[in-house]
């Protein structure tokens, strides 16, 4: 098990990059994704939260006896969300209007209990931000290319310009959710394939 | 019986440590967020029932102490008067708390529009209340010394159709604000008139 401080890290971004090799925090992943920049700011959030988190588990891990170790990891993984949601509130205000109930529900997310109950509760400091920073940009990066796919099929716009130009008639159904999990299906596939190779 | 003991201080501690930092945090931003609110949720709405007037009302704007909390008022000034106040009332919707712009001319005492701020009703029907036009377009012109009732209830008001109850409470709300202004309107006349371009 001893592995080099970049492999934590990159493992993040293709060996268990979530929510595709851990299909784990499906909930926002297939909630905000509409557009690209919804996911980006998703998954900012959701990194902040977890690279915080990790640390705080991390060094506290000899602390917090292990009977009541979920109840303490809620309250660190909430305290943090709590930050996230009043800084968006003060200075991202519309990305704090679209996300919306989204972001208190990163407390539940199972990526970020996930990472500190398998992960920071039995390694260092150190190990534990480089898992929390590969995990949460892996899922940033998810997100922002499943936003962007359900963006640029959805209402044939990327970042507000037209893609295909006005001939193309918007295929709406990848907006809604259903189209989430096609698209998620989809890419999930797609890395698959790619993977055997 | 020392490990009960160490659960116990382990998890009083963190919580007492989120909240203190929490507390401090929300003291931090709650400047910030009321201006991204201003801006970004109060402003448009007070910008559309105070189309026309001259001034920027969302700077013109003074505040009044009701039970002890400081109520923000909004002045419009049409054709070189200051003429018309725009405050916030909120009323009890279908599904939760929302926010009500209200603004009366002071010299004809009439209502000059209501619109709704932010709202949790139900997109298509309750949220109509603010999405069609034409639903608030109906305060326009009524009278401030009396309440704003719904045509079932006697009143005026048609009401959206499978949306009633939210319909009512609007105008619930809207009545709760005329009361506040004529309790206040004394005061409210000697601010307005202060803003004398």
């Amino acid at each position: 098990m001893a592995k080099t401080l970049v492999q934590e890290f990159t493992k993040g971004l293709w060996n268990e990059i979530p929510p595709f090799r851990l299909v784990l925090g499906l909930c926002p992943a297939l909630g905000v994704t509409t557009t690209m920049e919804n996911g980006i700011g998703m998954g900012l959030a959701t990194t902040f939260v977890l690279v915080f988190a990790n640390i705080l588990v991390s060094l506290l891990r000899k602390v917090i006896p292990a009977k009541v170790r979920i109840a303490c990891f809620i309250v660190i993984i909430a305290t943090f969300v709590i930050v996230v949601e009043l800084l968006m509130q003060a200075y991202a205000y519309r990305l704090f209007q679209t996300l919306g109930v989204f972001i208190p529900l990163i407390v539940v997310n199972c990526i970020v209990l996930g990472r500190a109950e398998a992960f920071a509760y039995k390694n260092g400091m150190v190990a534990s931000t480089a898992d929390g920073l590969g995990i949460g940009i892996g899922f940033t990066l998810s997100l922002a290319v499943l936003g962007a796919v359900r963006e640029i099929l959805g209402t044939g716009m990327f970042f507000g310009h037209s893609v295909f130009g006005t001939g193309y008639q918007p295929f709406t159904f990848m907006v809604q959710a259903p189209g989430a999990f096609i698209g998620l299906g989809l890419l999930l596939c797609l890395m698959n394939i790619v993977g055997r190779k | 019986m020392r490990e009960m003991v160490k659960m116990v201080v382990v998890l009083t501690f963190l919580s007492a440590l989120s909240a203190g930092v929490l507390a401090w945090l929300r003291n931090a931003t709650a400047a910030q967020i009321e201006i991204q609110e201003l801006e970004l949720v109060k402003g448009p709405a007070i910008r559309q029932i105070l189309e026309g007037a001259t001034n920027d009302p969302v700077n013109d704007r003074f505040k009044i102490e009701i039970d002890g909390k400081a109520q923000s008022f909004f002045v419009g000034v049409f054709d070189g008067a200051p003429n018309t106040v725009v405050f916030e009332t909120t009323g009890k919707g279908f599904a939760d708390a929302f926010g009500l712009m209200v603004a009366v001319n002071v010299e004809t005492d009439k209502l000059v529009g209501v619109a709704v701020t932010t709202h949790k009703e139900t997109p298509g029907l309750g949220a109509q209340a603010k999405d069609d036009p034409a639903f608030p377009a109906q305060f326009k012109g009524l009278p401030a010394d009396q309440s704003v009732k719904i045509t079932k209830d006697g009143g005026s008001i048609s009401a959206l159709s499978g949306a009633t109850i939210t319909s009512r409470a609007v105008c619930d709300a809207a009545s709760d604000g005329l009361e506040r202004y004529r309790a206040l309107k004394p005061q409210i006349v000697e601010q307005v008139r202060s803003f004398k371009p």
